[in-house]
């Protein structure tokens, strides 16, 4: 199981790319092996606005719901249709072909209370 | 809350990698490879599950047809030694009290093959209705058995080539008993897949061998450990109905498409008058199955509505791996349960589209 260190995370098991002021959005390797097989996933519109801590999505496995939650505020930019039709993506490449959306950020002031790599790993071995 | 019951394979099951879940008081594994590969390696090879969760009860002497008679629904007169039938418990309502697979072992011996979480309270239920007049004891012999179940259609095979005998000729819903590659078993062509296969018996201490033997018989055939995931998504193709799901006391078998296994000609049985009331007065609800048009996912709980009017609820729901659709099993208001029926399930707030049809969702080629 990998966390790319250029990436930031979130305890709701989310990675961030930060790109200028453009952040991409995805769940971490981790979400997507206690997930299991995803089957089906909700996302918003291109132009939507999310807010921090609210649920912007759902991702589906086989067996269970789960809500997405946004780890920063502002407009989606883009949306990941592919995923619509092959969420599958999200198991097999959940950093790359797995991001879920990109949105620019209205408040870069959210990304200091996102986690570095080895910060998540911590977590994730103190809360998984 | 009680720890976790492990049965005898549970040391294989993490050295395999399982998620581990629990269910039903047990700790089992929900899946090894991941549930959609283990689902298409049982539609398309085999796949070998521990079943040994599942309970079982002994009814034994003089009137011990009398008696099952008289606790089941279907006719257990009916079976000759040897032969196994779907059947029920109904409490005096008419609710379901538990689904079985009733074994007529020998004249004056069943077995019934119960839901693990259901065991002790079938087991006391069972008990409590043996009262003097019948001369038969009521054994929980759970401990005695573990449980395998190979489905799929390479499973004949592989077990044909572990045993002492042509297993291939054993008809559907029947058993015989046979040595498997050095392991005496009670050998059921029965399953909860909707493939060919099937369900074993054996000694506890045996589980685990008999359960290496399998998986290595069934290498070059693609047969893979299933979980409980894919034994769900399995059964919901086919709908078979799930004990607490789509079942349980406070559902009737007329209103659950059961009809056919509670055999109104025989003489009484617990829960005939009021199923009988049932069936002169009418039923309110129906199971149907229900096929989504779009990409959504029905789920256990989820409301069914017709023209903004709340009709049904749903009480099993899965994306089907077979059909790459959204299906379910809803209980609906009598008379909407006719093929084509289109109703809306509420999925997150917004009605999604979705047809009645006839069972299985999932139609074997051939």
């Amino acid at each position: 199981m990998g966390f790319p260190v250029e990436l930031k995370y979130t305890s709701e098991h989310e990675w961030i790319r930060i790109e200028g002021d453009i952040a991409y959005i995805g769940v971490t390797d981790y979400a997507q092996e206690a997930l299991g097989d995803v089957v089906f996933l909700e996302i918003p519109e291109v132009g939507s606005e999310i807010e921090k801590g609210e649920t912007f999505g759902v991702v589906e496995s086989v067996k269970a719901v789960s809500d997405l939650y946004a780890p920063l505020s502002g407009e989606v930019t883009k949306a990941n249709e592919v995923l619509v039709d092959t969420p599958e993506l999200i198991n097999e490449h959940p950093y790359d072909d797995g991001w879920m959306i990109a949105i620019k950020m209205s408040d870069t002031e959210e990304l200091k209370e996102l986690m570095n790599a080895d910060d998540y790993e911590t977590y994730i071995e103190e809360n998984g | 809350m009680s720890e976790l019951r492990k049965t005898p394979l549970h040391d294989i099951h993490q050295s395999l990698g399982a998620k581990m879940v629990p269910f039903g008081g047990w700790h089992m594994p929900v899946q090894y490879s991941g549930i959609l590969d283990e689902h298409r390696a049982v539609r398309e090879a085999a796949g070998l599950f521990d079943v040994s969760h599942m309970g079982e009860i002994d009814i034994k002497g003089p009137h011990a047809l009398d008696f099952v008679q008289m606790v089941t629904t279907n006719d257990a007169s009916r079976l000759h030694a040897g032969q196994a039938q779907y059947s029920l418990f109904c409490n005096h309502n008419g609710g379901i009290v538990d689904d079985t697979l009733a074994y007529k072992i020998s004249d004056g011996h069943y077995m019934l093959c119960v839901n693990a979480s259901n065991t002790e309270k079938d087991f006391s239920w069972i008990k409590r209705q043996c009262t003097p007049d019948f001369d038969a004891e009521v054994t929980n012999v759970s401990s005695h058995y573990a449980q395998l179940a190979i489905q799929g259609p390479k499973a004949v095979g592989i077990l044909n080539s572990l045993a002492d005998k042509d297993l291939s000729s054993i008809p559907h819903f029947c058993f015989d008993y046979a040595n498997l590659d050095g392991i005496d078993a009670m050998v059921s062509r029965t399953g909860y897949t909707g493939e060919d296969g099937f369900e074993i018996y054996l000694s506890p201490e045996k589980a685990a061998q008999l359960w290496q033997s399998i998986m290595k018989a069934g290498e070059k055939d693609g047969i893979k450990p299933i979980g409980l995931g894919a034994r769900d998504t399995l059964r919901l193709e086919m709908k078979y109905s799930l004990y607490g799901n789509d079942i349980s006391g406070e559902t009737s078998p007329l209103e659950a498409n059961l009809g056919w296994v509670v055999k109104f000609h025989k003489s009484d049985f617990i829960g005939k008058e009021a199923l009988l009331g049932q069936k002169e007065t009418g039923i309110k609800k129906k199971l149907v199955c229900l096929i989504v048009d779009g990409r959504e996912i029905p789920r256990p709980g989820y409301e069914v509505y017709l023209d903004g009017r709340n009709i049904g609820l749903v009480t099993s729901g899965t994306k089907s791996p077979s059909l790459g659709r959204g299906v379910a099993m809803a209980y609906v208001e009598n008379g909407l349960d006719k093929e084509g029926q289109s109703l809306q399930i509420m999925i997150r707030n917004k009605g999604v589209e979705a047809r009645v049809i006839n069972p299985p969702f999932y139609k074997k080629s051939t």
